[in-house]
């Protein structure tokens, strides 16, 4: 039996497992001991207790100092206060400390309403910052998805933690000591040169306005207005399971129908879905997994196997930067919204007689390293990227706020047509497992050539770090392996870099959950539930559907037919896959 | 891709002192202690090899060498010259000392002179405090050092060099 510790909190009796910390302790009885640097990722068994804050000290009876509530283990008879007049103007004192040096440029700030800062100086009664001290004058850095602004930080390190730990990036660290730390790429590089993948989960964490995305807003707003400009947009699956957080609604709501309405009310010409992209990537990878499959049964020992997928852009800098000797194992399938756009631009915009000058593509998505990828050159045909730009999750929310939207009294709409249309396969793709499910189903039949009847794949769902299956294709032991997070992803990098992995075909998304994680999503403050909550809308979405293979989409099928021929074919090929780049380091003798 | 390059021999000693201390991420502090002590700094392309030998990222590397003192990524002087600023140097006038040695050298505290011959550094208590104010210039230790000293200090090294 496990052991449990009796103890006092505010005159509470309570009684926790050992091991338990002060703050969990109280929280659990419902007393909200105030925290900034704190963090617990309970789904990846994560937490962050660098006690750097001291925002959550408690008075222990027969101690002599105040305790940090989240970094203090429960004892035996322990008698903790937590509202004791000490404790409050301590707290406060704290508080007024972190803020002596914090700018106070809150109205302006693109964190401001968000700001967990912010939030505690209201919660605690700020109303001067009587220390006035030295403040750190840190130049901003703008990357092509985070900005940096290092005088907003206050030092948490969940962002040193989420790029460590759980990405295994290593990209941020503590640099400096004293008034003159900060948290840092090597050398204070900028971030494009640090190895950052653009992952976004440090900017998912950041309490503050210390890190926050490449906003967009604006740009979209100038070209909405430009009637020169025949504006459309892209949105990724993902993005539906979240957005309606944002409105209030319960977690897991979700708002496909309203988020068209939406959008079509701020005036995009055209409502299109990643999602119909998502159903050609199936088409793409799903042929390339067969292609090797076949390749490699046949006896060639030169076919790249394990395959794995690339339609995650964070995940493509990482391996990039990371395991730059293994460019030749992911697909070379692009992604989905870079799919979506080399058609847009292409086939579609010769069907309606747009001129590409005059076309904009835009992408909502909940991911940040997006924003890096549309600027990638190689999706750029003279100099014009196939997507303009990309805007997150949050930064739609925002912008329908701002434009008067009442969205919860939104009427359901539909997608435009073609590239509206999708197969439940495709909807799927927000969720870790999801792309690996799409792909086995089309890949079954195109492999067996009979119908698949169930076709679920459960094992490769959930949030385990790594999930596995094996699929028969007539006798033929298909192994198949699915990681989130980057930190997983390293793991199975590196069996495969020592010729020991077992799998065939590999997923990989560098975020918690999949996409539904993303860093551009509303903040998921490291909950598994919201991320399961998330989840659970895409698989309904799918099982909802007529359709839920992607060969069966009837404009995907009518896409080859018009335009591009056969899957893997020559104009598939230079406008549906890519090649990568080495972006890793090499040291060399003098 | 970025390129680092180093001298061969270099990148051997570095090797050789990272697999001394078995390649460990815990023994980071002593091998940029060893590797300082060997190559005189710890430049980018030093903090990289370790790095690489430890397998940890190059920003934690980093973060140890910006937060000790003692850690410099600047080649020192030939004559490192320290200026203790603990309590006891500091009350009796260690900072006019740092001061004279600023002036004279035209450099400031974590310099080196363009001829390459001192670095001018400050540091934290050397235990010599009934010497206090104390300088020390590489192994050798002055003590009650006076501000007139301090021209007298520079130029016997300067002429030790040439």
């Amino acid at each position: 039996m496990e052991q449990t510790i009796k103890l006092q909190i505010d005159r509470k009796r309570v009684e926790v497992p050992r091991g338990t910390s002060l703050l969990d302790a109280a929280r659990g009885i419902g007393i909200r001991v105030p925290s900034l640097c704190y963090m617990n990722l309970q789904g990846m068994c994560i937490t962050n207790l660098p006690a750097s804050c001291r925002i959550c000290a408690v008075e222990i009876e027969g101690r002599r100092n105040l305790a940090p509530a989240c970094s203090t283990r429960c004892e035996e008879g322990m008698n903790v206060t937590t509202t004791s007049a000490r404790v409050m103007n301590a707290q406060k004192t704290v508080l007024e400390l972190i803020l002596s040096d914090h700018p106070t440029d809150c109205l302006v700030c693109p964190k401001s309403g968000n700001c967990e800062l912010q939030e505690m100086a209201a919660r605690l009664k700020i109303r001067e910052i009587p220390f006035k001290g030295a403040s750190s004058n840190r130049v901003k850095e703008t990357s092509p998805s985070i900005i940096r602004d290092m005088n907003k930080c206050i030092y948490c390190r969940r962002c040193e933690m989420m790029c460590n730990k759980v990405q295994t990036v290593g990209a941020l660290a503590a640099i400096n000591r004293g008034f003159d730390s900060t948290i840092s790429p090597a050398f204070e590089m900028p971030l494009r040169d640090s190895g950052c993948t653009y992952c976004g989960q440090c900017v998912a964490v950041c309490p503050v306005g210390a890190l926050t995305e490449n906003d967009h807003t604006n740009r979209l707003l100038e070209d909405l207005a430009n009637p020169a400009k025949t504006v459309i947009v892209q949105t990724a699956p993902a993005v539906r399971a979240a957005l309606g957080e944002e409105f209030g609604m319960p977690v897991g709501t979700p708002v496909t129908g309203k988020m068209v309405s939406a959008l079509r009310a701020l005036g995009f010409n055209k409502v299109f879905d990643t999602d119909f992209a998502a159903d050609l990537t199936i088409m793409e990878e799903g042929s390339e997994l067969l292609d090797r499959l076949s390749r490699f049964l046949a006896g060639d020992k030169s076919v790249a196997l394990p395959i794995l997928t690339s339609c995650c852009p964070a995940w493509v800098n990482f391996f990039e930067h990371h395991f730059p000797d293994m460019l030749e194992i992911p697909s070379s399938a692009r992604s989905p919204q870079q799919m979506f756009g080399a058609i847009a631009k292409t086939w579609w915009a010769r069907q309606t007689g747009v001129k590409r000058e005059e076309l904009v593509v835009v992408s909502i998505m909940p991911c940040l390293a997006k924003k890096y990828e549309c600027a990638r050159d190689e999706f750029k045909v003279d100099g014009d990227p196939d997507v303009n730009y990309s805007l997150s999750t949050r930064e739609l929310a925002s912008l329908l706020k701002r434009a008067n939207i009442d969205f919860n009294a939104l009427p359901d709409d539909d997608f435009d047509n073609p590239m509206g249309e999708s197969s439940g396969a495709s909807v799927i793709f927000g969720a870790s497992g999801g792309v690996m499910e799409a792909a086995l189903r089309t890949a079954h039949e195109l492999y067996t050539g009979k119908k698949l009847e169930n076709v679920n794949f459960e094992n490769v769902r959930g949030l385990q770090g790594l999930k596995k299956a094996t699929v028969d294709l007539n006798g033929f032991q298909l192994k198949i392996g699915v990681a989130h997070g980057l930190g997983n992803a390293r793991a199975l990098l590196e069996e495969i870099r020592e010729g020991k992995s077992e799998y065939h075909a590999i997923e990989i998304m560098a975020c918690p959950g999949g996409c539904i994680g993303g860093g551009g999503q509303p903040l998921h403050h490291g909950d598994s539930n919201r991320l399961k909550a998330r989840a659970r809308a895409l698989y309904a979405e799918d099982e909802g559907k007529t359709r839920r293979k992607s060969h069966e989409n009837p404009y995907i099928i009518k896409l080859y037919e018009e335009f591009l021929g056969k899957p893997l074919g020559e104009k598939a090929h230079h406008l549906l896959h890519t090649s990568y780049f080495n972006k890793g380091k090499e040291i060399r003798e003098q | 891709m970025t390129t680092i390059t180093l001298p061969k021999c270099a990148i051997e000693t570095l090797v050789k002192i990272c697999a001394k201390h078995d390649n460990q991420p815990g023994e980071l502090i002593n091998i940029l202690h060893e590797a300082q002590g060997t190559l005189g700094y710890l430049p980018r392309e030093v903090q990289e090899v370790i790095a690489r030998q430890l397998r940890v990222p190059v920003s934690r590397v980093y973060g140890v060498v910006t937060f000790y003192s003692f850690f410099t990524m600047t080649p020192k002087g030939k004559h490192p010259i320290s200026v203790c600023m603990g309590t006891a140097c500091y009350v009796r006038g260690a900072e006019t000392i740092l001061d004279e040695f600023k002036r004279r050298l035209e450099i400031n505290a974590g310099g080196v002179t363009p001829d390459g011959q001192f670095s001018l550094d400050s540091l934290r208590c050397v235990g010599a405090c009934g010497l206090a104010p104390v300088v020390l210039v590489g192994e050798k230790v002055y003590g009650r050092v006076t501000h007139a000293e301090v021209e007298k200090i520079i130029t016997e090294h300067a002429e030790k060099s040439s």
